[in-house]
């Protein structure tokens, strides 16, 4: 007798029993079908496996050639590759002077990444809160194409958007009044460069990544429960009030959770900020108008030049950089997952925010 | 008096300013479109579509990308739909949200990742080079989320006494979700294709070292010959120096975006159409 298929209690959506013959069967199309999608459930597994796996055995050796120098070291260079002496480091070699100091890179990450989230988190909230809040039901869902909009369009049509019209006009209209306004902070000060560059990368971030926390703002503040806000409003609070008090304290985790998957798809977003990052290999950014790269920005630039490195060394020490984003994003988005299951229902956006 | 007026101030203050980061949601999205669609006129001519990208046509590109998406679709979309049937119908709670974490953990990962290890698996590895079956895959790795996401959703809208129904009726699986599951679950399950569309459509990263680029049409074969796509073009030549290369990856750009605005209101429709099947399932 084969086993009943399905009905093992799924809470919301229980299926039956499977239909059996009279023999006690399951039907051969049905056995087929529950194969076939036993085995589609398992393809996303499979691919985050072999994902992991083949950027593990590709870095290796560079893990063991840099050592913490990979994290510390601030020259990223491929060595010479047309000759010389190999470089030897704990018994792995490399071209002439190759060195993989990937500082800049992951500080090059980081700050874009922040300036996303600074200016994502607060546009995202606010703007969902009068969304959800305040504009009649019936323009809601046009407003929401806006949303999906923004989610789809393609990264470089950001990037061609920011070079041949946001960075320019940042540049030109917006760095110099920054620099007059807050030039007493440092980082702010000038010279503003030529539109490319950190500050330029970061805003553009903060529209990619908007998508992804408005998206599950909305959601969140749909379950709000509407007694407790009545119960507010009724107590003499204004709106603000009501939503300070009661709207944002109980959405707060998911707010959070949404905010880490808005980071790791900033820390990811590869073509728009190769293309408005100023490509600035080595150096750190010295304001928030200065040339920086990024990771995923370096694989994608560099990965050409380094296929000619006949040691490999190049290839793998850009595998060491992707192993260490495709670990923090791995590592944010199971985060945030989490946090969302233990405290609110609401299901989460996936990937760039549909 | 003075409390009370400071607190409706107060109020007005936060509300103003939630209405102005509203416009820098909508902003920048129909900045961005008009912004590059507004000069399109003169650049989206018909030598677009019968020359190749060494003639500053587009011939190459728009075939090469509409190939890449058909095959994502036909590769994604059994794999996507039957994962999310699996979550939706088969799978036990638990084994179900293990299931579905590691289907959106994988949405999350770096476009370029996917790319460099399509590079190194399919590419080197298994000695296929620049190839359409190289990107196709990289992209399957990337949209097969957004299938299952949608598929799983979808069949989760189907009110439970229909299967119920179904069972009573005796049933079996296949014809449970032939006749009574899938009807009313395809324009959400649609939405989800067309989505995987939209990105695929709209991807650079991860075909760069897959997929690679070649300058002549799709050629009807699966490895070893690199095949064109729009966005790189949008992404290369926006950095050549002469003003006609500059004005093909325009023009590239906005017709990526032309598909964009396209599927979106499909998209559109079908959620409306959806929305509308749902209602009559639970009057």
């Amino acid at each position: 007798m084969s086993r009943p298929a399905g009905g093992r209690g799924l809470p919301s959506a229980a299926p039956g029993p499977a239909v059996l013959s009279a023999r006690g069967e399951e039907a051969v199309g049905d056995r087929a079908l529950r194969y076939f999608c036993v085995a589609a459930a398992f393809v996303p597994i499979g691919l985050l496996l072999v994902l992991t796996l083949v950027m593990l055995t590709s870095a290796w050796p560079a893990i063991v050639y840099s050592g913490a120098k990979f994290v510390t070291g601030t020259v990223f260079t491929f060595g010479n590759l047309y000759g010389g002496t190999p470089t030897v480091h704990n018994g792995v070699s490399a071209p002439h002077n190759a060195q993989y100091g990937a500082a800049p890179l992951i500080v090059g990450t980081l700050l874009t990444s922040v300036i996303a989230l600074a200016v994502a988190i607060p546009v995202s909230v606010g703007g969902v809160l009068m969304l959800v809040e305040r504009i009649p039901h019936r323009f809601q869902a046009g407003l929401s194409i806006f949303l999906e909009l923004l989610a789809g369009i393609p990264s470089v049509v950001y990037g061609l958007w920011g070079i041949i019209i946001f960075g320019p006009l940042l540049a030109h209209y917006v760095s110099p009044v920054l620099v007059r306004v807050l030039g007493f902070i440092p980082i702010f000060r000038g010279p503003v460069g030529s539109g490319q560059g950190l500050l330029v990368a970061g805003l553009i971030l903060a529209v990619m990544v908007v998508p992804v926390i408005a998206a599950t703002t909305r959601d969140l503040l749909r379950t709000v429960p509407i007694l407790h806000k009545e119960g507010a409003l009724a107590l003499g609070m204004t709106r603000y009030e009501t939503v300070k008090v009661v709207t944002i304290p109980f959405i707060r985790n998911g707010i959070f959770a949404a905010a880490l998957l808005g980071w790791a798809r900033a820390l990811g977003e590869t073509m728009a900020v190769l293309m408005v990052c100023g490509n600035a290999l080595n150096i750190f950014p010295y304001n928030i108008y200065a040339p920086t790269i990024t990771i995923a920005a370096t694989i994608a630039a560099y990965l050409d030049g380094a296929l000619t490195d006949a040691t490999g060394m190049a290839v793998r020490a850009l595998a060491e950089a992707g192993l260490l984003l495709l670990i923090i994003t791995l590592l944010t988005n199971s985060l945030a997952r989490v946090i969302v299951r233990r405290t609110s229902g609401a299901a989460l956006p996936v990937g760039r925010g549909f | 008096m003075a409390l009370r007026s400071w607190r409706s101030i107060q109020d007005l203050l936060f509300w103003a300013l939630c209405a102005l980061a509203l416009c820098a949601i909508v902003g920048p999205a129909v900045w961005i479109i008009v912004g590059l669609l507004r000069d399109a006129g003169p650049l989206l001519n018909s030598r677009l579509l019968t020359h190749d990208t060494l003639h500053l046509g587009l011939q190459n590109a728009i075939l090469g990308t509409l190939v890449l998406a058909f095959g994502v679709l036909v590769v994604a979309g059994p794999v996507g739909i039957g994962a999310g049937i699996y979550l939706a119908e088969f799978a036990s709670g638990r084994v179900a949200s293990f299931v579905r974490t590691f289907s959106e953990v994988l949405a999350g990962v770096p476009s370029i990742v996917v790319g460099y290890t399509g590079y190194v698996l399919l590419v080197v590895q298994f000695h296929w080079g620049y190839s359409i079956v190289a990107g196709i895959l990289a992209l399957v790795t990337i949209v097969t989320p957004y299938i299952v996401k949608t598929t799983e959703v979808a069949l989760r809208q189907v009110p439970d006494n229909l299967r119920e129904g179904a069972i009573a009726l005796g049933l079996t699986m296949v014809a449970t979700l032939r006749k009574v599951l899938l009807p009313p679950a395809l324009p959400a399950i649609i939405t989800g294709l067309v989505v995987a569309l939209a990105i695929s459509t709209g991807e650079t990263a991860p075909l760069l070292y897959t997929a690679g680029f070649s300058d002549r049409n799709p050629v009807p074969a699966l490895t070893h010959q690199p095949i064109g796509y729009l966005t790189y073009i949008a992404f290369t030549d926006i950095q050549l120096p002469d003003q006609s290369a500059h004005q093909l990856a325009n023009a590239a750009a906005d017709v990526t975006l032309v598909f964009l605005l396209v599927l979106i209101v499909v998209g559109r429709l079908l959620a409306i159409q959806s929305a509308r099947r749902t209602a009559r399932m639970n009057l």
